[in-house]
């Protein structure tokens, strides 16, 4: 009996704190949602090249274990330099491909994120397939690549038995929970919180306030992002492998956490993140693993039947 | 204008305009292989017969995006059911053992009953909601086909799966008989000419669908859920007609893939990136425009198979690709093709090739200005 809450407990813990690393994607889309009802099909992909970026500077600058100062250091400019580039490509990405779209019907934008999904998807093939050591030389472009595991996955509690807590899992929380409390408190306390939150109440009504949307709209996208950015690297650093395909895995469950807890919501986002986590970890430990994506879609249409606007989503009326 | 003169030459207008450029394209199909065969072959048989396929599943999607305006992301998984309907019904290790024909037939129900299961639960939901259930549609049904391999024989699919059959004269030792001629891989024509026909059915049903009660109830609601919910068109209803429709018709489709490809293949290759393609071949052509389809399903397909193909062959030959690198394989290049081609397509012409007469600068979730202003002059 013991064993087996154990053994529950111990799959909650790797569900909650792979749970926060999708909360933070699905931060990303969220944010993108709420403000111009875009589903951003790009964001996956771009938090895969955040992960390359990662790893390519891994091998340039031969970072190899997080400890000491230098360690430290190297690790905290991966995440940031992830961060400022998936944010960056990310503004580019709305100021290039989506603004001149913005009074164009939202399918057409819909198909326009598709496109920049693709050439991303792109993009990370042709990266991966750089000469670099870090890269395995001369294993092809398209096959996953192995990234170091800079912080072990040391228990810190529970070493010998009782439920494990690892180095790692402190990293991810570490990372993840301030960036959310910071993301909450810049948009319920600042000035350009409350102009986005204007933007996406009324995009007219806040214009003719005298927000500039435009500029509005591009920090959402830089904000979201950068969040996607350091989720890429912690996910990596949790997983093991990239490849470039893995914007489309982690951005499809990012997105559905996004979904079940309301999309446009940010609660809803970590909540629906938080609970995609679990029911991974349930599915990987309780079922087979080769079931968990089809448990995890299975979900998202039955809490989509019973809460047509995902779980803290508002209960839209359809306008006239 | 009078109501009657407006009607009159817009009616022959989407009659001729759209019926001669399909005309057209038809003459071109017919006369294609003889054509290879006096300037050369080209081997432009096979990706042509796959551009049928194509255009048979766009032709589906169309009727849940173009004319009822749904987002549809998962028309792949209703292709997957057909090829595994129609696999699991005539393959020799299954009880059924049914033969092209009638299977091919129980593909149309099998795909529409699908349609139904998934739509009537979901339609309910808001556009984009909709769109991610589709897509977990998707999902879903290729995992599920993967992981019961008692049954589909997981990633190695089943195989062998029988060609088509066709009554046939056959001169024997009693004069003329009435046989059945099987399809064979070597002869390429009869298939070819098969697909074409089948092809041309479906693109005539569908512009009588299109022109008929249901195909009006789903524009109307496509234009305006509410307003038709008013003149007692029931929204939820038909959508779900639509949504059947298009699974039938990419069930069909599916059913023709196995057959031609003589196994079900993986279910890896009914994934996102076909439903993708489908979206590709309906957007790039033109929403709700049966003969903006087809080209779309000309362009795109073309694109992929023949063009693309054909570029680095050339290159080849000049020496002007290398194996070691990753740009050397027209493969690498494929996803960033179809990606600009998407964004420059909603950037610089979001209606397609062939805009549909009716939406124009329309969109499912919310019609233009000017696709209200068409439908007010209709009610005029």
């Amino acid at each position: 009996m013991e064993k087996e809450i154990e053994y529950l407990l111990q799959l909650l813990v790797t569900g909650l704190s792979n749970g926060m690393i999708i909360a933070l994607v699905a931060i990303g889309y969220t944010m993108v949602y709420g403000i111009i009802e875009l589903i951003n099909w790009a964001h996956g992909d771009l938090c895969m090249l955040g992960a390359f970026l990662a790893l390519t500077l891994i091998g340039l600058l031969g970072i190899d274990s997080w400890t000491g100062p230098l360690g430290f250091a190297g690790l905290a400019l991966l995440l940031v330099t992830s961060a400022l580039f998936c944010g960056t490509l990310n503004l580019a990405i709305d100021a290039v491909a989506y603004r001149p779209l913005r009074r164009a019907p939202k399918l057409t934008l819909l198909v326009t994120a598709i496109g920049v999904s693709f050439v991303l998807v792109n993009v990370g093939l042709f990266w991966g397939g750089l000469p670099m050591d870090v890269f395995s030389g001369g294993v092809a472009a398209s096959a996953p690549k192995a990234f170091p595991p800079l912080v072990p996955a040391t228990p810190l509690i529970g070493a010998e038995e009782g439920v494990r807590i690892t180095l790692r899992d402190v990293l991810i929380v570490a990372v993840t929970l301030p960036l959310m409390l910071a993301l909450w408190w810049l948009v319920r306390c600042t000035k350009l919180g409350k102009a986005m939150r204007a933007v996406a109440q009324n995009p007219t009504a806040a214009s003719l306030m005298g927000i500039d949307t435009d500029r509005v709209v591009g920090a959402t996208f830089f904000i979201g992002g950068a969040l996607g950015g350091f989720g890429s690297v912690v996910y990596a650093l949790n997983n093991g492998t990239i490849s470039f395909q893995l914007g489309y895995r982690v951005g499809m469950d990012a997105f559905v956490a996004a979904v079940i807890g309301g999309i446009g919501s940010l609660p809803g986002a970590v909540l629906g993140g938080l609970l995609i986590g679990i029911a991974r970890s349930m599915s990987d430990g309780y079922l087979e693993t080769r079931w968990t994506n089809t448990l995890v879609f299975a979900l998202l249409i039955v809490i989509l039947i019973f809460r047509p606007s995902g779980l803290l989503g508002l209960r839209m009326k359809e306008k006239v | 204008m009078t109501r009657e003169r407006l009607r009159g030459t817009r009616r022959t207008r989407s009659a001729w305009g759209g019926g001669r450029l399909a005309l057209v394209l038809l003459l071109a199909a017919l006369l294609l292989p003889a054509a290879n065969h006096l300037v050369g072959d080209f081997g432009l048989l096979d990706p042509v017969k796959a551009i049928f396929l194509y255009a048979i599943l766009g032709l589906g999607l169309n009727v849940v995006m173009g004319f009822t305006g749904l987002l549809h992301l998962g028309i792949a998984a209703f292709m997957a059911i057909g090829v595994y309907a129609f696999a699991i019904l005539t393959a020799d290790i299954y009880p059924f053992q049914l033969g092209f024909w009638p299977a091919m037939f129980l593909t149309l129900p099998i795909g529409a009953a699908a349609g139904f299961l998934l739509g009537a639960p979901t339609l309910g939901l808001r556009g984009d909601y909709l769109a991610i259930v589709t897509l977990g549609f998707g999902e879903i049904t290729q995992d599920v086909l993967k992981n019961l391999d008692t049954i589909t024989n997981g990633t190695q699919g089943i195989n062998p799966v029988p060609p088509p059959t066709l009554p046939w004269f056959e001169h024997g030792d009693q004069g003329w008989m009435l046989t059945w001629y099987e399809f064979q891989k070597d002869a390429p024509l009869p298939w070819y000419y098969l697909f074409l026909a089948l092809l041309v059915i479906i693109v005539v049903l569908n512009r009588n669908l299109e022109h008929s009660r249901i195909g009006r109830a789903w524009m109307s609601v496509r234009e305006d859920d509410l307003a038709s919910k008013a003149m007692g068109i029931p929204p939820v209803r038909t959508k779900i007609l639509a949504f059947a429709t298009a699974a039938a018709l990419a069930a069909f489709a599916g059913g023709l893939w196995a057959s031609s490809l003589s196994s079900s293949g993986e279910p890896a290759n009914y994934d996102f990136q076909v439903s993708i393609l489908a979206l590709c071949i309906v957007i790039v052509g033109g929403m709700g425009n049966i003969t903006g389809v087809l080209i779309g399903a000309i362009a795109v397909s073309g694109a992929n198979d023949i063009v693309l193909q054909k570029l680095f062959e050339w290159m080849q030959q000049n020496g002007w690709t290398s194996t070691g690198s990753v740009f050397g394989s027209p493969n690498n290049w494929k996803f960033l093709m179809f990606g600009l081609a998407l964004i420059l397509m909603m950037r610089f012409k979001p209606d397609g090739l062939v805009p549909a007469r009716r939406r124009k600068g329309g969109a499912p979730a919310d019609p233009g200005p000017a696709a209200e202003s068409s439908s007010h002059e209709e009610a005029a």
